[in-house]
């Protein structure tokens, strides 16, 4: 799969009293989260694309194949080349654990080609030696959950969909599942879509985002961007926050940090020994980000910026959301601060002020390794 | 055989056959007919449902009567039985079969239709999603995991075929050695006074009732634990 193919979706319908009309396109690659509250038609949408659910007023297609047009045109399910993991594991209660991942494995060896999907591949990837000869029943909920997405990957999809694969699962399941998730990204050049309503999960995994609410698409793109447009609920919400990929610089093993270069600027960070060169995820709470017109003095803050104020939008009563971009003539990274109208005025601050970004915590996600 | 006189082990030995037969006929016709009535959205699928399940409410006599009809000389039956040559299917062992098929549907359409539709949408959108066409995902994924269903199916229709009494002495006339089964070889001892004979039988078919409701129970407990 080319870097330029794309993911194109829309759906228009009703389903009771439910109407739907959303549409998206996104790159066939990495991972795109649907991301909305629940009942916004995500999972419509999912089941759309699958071909699970026929509206008639619909398009799909990955790459130059076609799913579906507007012209008739309608693949049936099982003559999609996609994975589709549902909230629940729902594996098939009368086989084994080996005989599920099997089960849409292609026969033919004339499939065996590149970019296959080994079956020692997904077992090793996602720890399930020690299930194959368990039955289902026998098997704790996170155990579930992985051998179902294992049993999507072997059946060789060309575009994995995944239902909320957390949400059933209690805390300490999901963070026993979402390693596995983000190396099945990193490690297979497969593009899935997610969705989720918790945006952790989309902070963690995510490349592109579609915001979905009341059965519409509210706004669709990189991660980044959609995160610190103040027009869209991200941006504004109480925990907002923007994830940022950054190449690390270097390591001060004398006090444990980590220099990561960001767009326009570097951060400072807290974080175990890696390696040059390698990428990894930041996120940035906009209440951890203050503001200063001249360079702080002596202060225990690591991390301070120059950048300039890109919009402001206020928020609630006397909060103002300030979208930021790095660097001293402004064209770098997003980066969001949450501050109080009151000091807003005392700074004298405007859109265009030059700004010192002053960043009280930056957190790490998981790394994304060579792949990036 | 088994030192039974010949009058009493023919009528069970038909009776093995007769039950036999149309048991392994009504999975045959019954398994797609339960998975339509499970998964259709059609409106008029409960009338289906009715017409099957007549023969539960129904008095056997009036069952057996219509199939008299529909199997005599001036009926469907009669027309099919001109095929090699014979005159009418009342009064004959095919016939009793068809009458067995009839009046037994509903045992087994009703359980593996209830297990068609506890599995639900979900299994076999699983399989569609991985590859599996319609007619693969009804072979490997809906029929063994509703094996429980027909299981319990093919146990009723049997038994209920093995009791069955008013059809058959309608339709099959009590024929020695053609149509005449347990239960109607035992009204028949009762009428010549034979009372010995007729506990044999009954007293037979009471230990065979048992032993099927017991197993049944059984099985359940059994496939209930293994997919809890």
């Amino acid at each position: 799969m080319t870097d330029g193919e794309t993911i194109r979706a829309a759906f228009k319908g009703t389903l009771g009293k439910f109407s739907l009309d959303a549409g998206f396109t996104a790159p066939a690659k990495g991972v795109t989260a649907l991301f909305g509250p629940s009942g916004c038609g995500k999972t419509t949408v999912l089941r759309c694309i699958a071909g699970l659910l026929r509206l008639p007023d619909g398009l799909c297609g990955v790459g130059g194949d076609v799913w579906q047009d507007r012209d008739g045109a309608f693949l049936p399910t099982h003559k999609r080349p996609l994975g589709y993991v549902f909230q629940e594991a729902s594996l098939f209660a009368h086989l084994s654990v080996r005989r599920n991942l099997m089960f849409g494995a292609p026969h033919s060896e004339g499939d065996a080609g590149r970019g296959r999907i080994a079956f020692d591949e997904v077992v090793e990837l996602l720890s399930l030696t020690a299930l194959l000869d368990r039955a289902p029943v026998k098997l704790s909920g996170g155990e579930r959950q992985r051998v179902a997405i294992g049993r999507a990957l072997l059946s060789q999809p060309k575009l994995l969909l995944m239902d909320e694969p957390l949400s059933a699962l209690d805390r300490a399941t999901k963070g026993e599942i979402l390693p596995f998730l983000e190396r099945l990204r990193d490690r297979l050049s497969l593009p899935i879509v997610y969705i989720t309503h918790a945006i952790a999960e989309v902070e963690r995994l995510a490349d592109q985002i579609v915001l979905m609410d009341k059965g519409r698409v509210i706004g669709a793109g990189p991660l980044d961007e959609l995160q610190s447009d103040p027009a869209l609920p991200l941006a504004i919400a109480r925990d907002a926050a923007v994830t940022l990929d950054g190449v690390i610089e270097k390591h001060d093993s004398g006090y444990g940090l980590l220099t990561l270069s960001v767009g326009g600027g570097s951060l400072i960070v807290p974080a175990p020994k890696a390696s040059t060169g390698e990428h990894r995820r930041v996120r940035v709470i906009a209440g951890d980000v203050s503001l200063a017109r001249e360079p702080p003095g002596l202060s225990s803050i690591l991390n301070v910026l120059p950048a300039r104020i890109v919009s402001a939008t206020p928020v609630e009563a006397d909060e103002i959301i300030a979208v930021l971009a790095l660097g001293a003539d402004g064209s770098g990274a997003r980066l969001l601060s949450r501050l109080t109208r009151k000091s807003w005025e005392q700074l004298r601050l405007a859109e265009g002020t030059s700004v010192y970004a002053q960043v009280k915590a930056v957190a790490l996600a998981p790394g994304r390794g060579e792949l990036g | 055989m088994l030192g039974l006189p010949s009058d009493i082990w023919v009528p069970i030995q038909l009776t093995i056959e007769l039950a036999a037969i149309t048991t392994l006929s009504l999975l045959v016709v019954a398994t797609p007919l339960a998975w339509w009535l499970a998964r259709s959205r059609a409106a008029w699928k409960e009338g289906v449902a009715a017409i099957v399940s007549l023969p539960i409410v129904l008095p056997p006599t009036v069952l057996g009567f219509y199939l008299l009809i529909l199997l005599g000389p001036d009926g469907p039956g009669g027309a099919i039985a001109s095929l090699w040559g014979a005159r009418t299917l009342a009064f004959t062992f095919t016939g009793l079969v068809i009458g067995s098929i009839v009046s037994s549907m509903p045992f087994v359409v009703q359980p593996i239709r209830n297990a068609f539709a506890a599995i639900g949408d979900r299994p076999l959108e699983v399989a569609a999603t991985l590859r599996a066409s319609p007619r693969r995902a009804f072979w490997t994924v809906a029929l063994p995991l509703a094996s429980p269903g027909l299981l319990t199916g093919a146990v009723l229709g049997f038994a209920h075929t093995v009791g069955e009494f008013g059809v058959v002495l309608m339709i099959g006339g009590n024929i020695p050695g053609r149509t005449r089964v347990m239960s109607t070889a035992i009204f028949d001892f009762v009428e010549t006074m034979r009372w010995r004979d007729a506990n044999m039988l009954a007293g037979g078919m009471v230990v065979f009732a048992f032993a099927v409701i017991l197993s049944m129970i059984l099985l359940e407990k059994r496939f209930a634990r293994a997919r809890a």
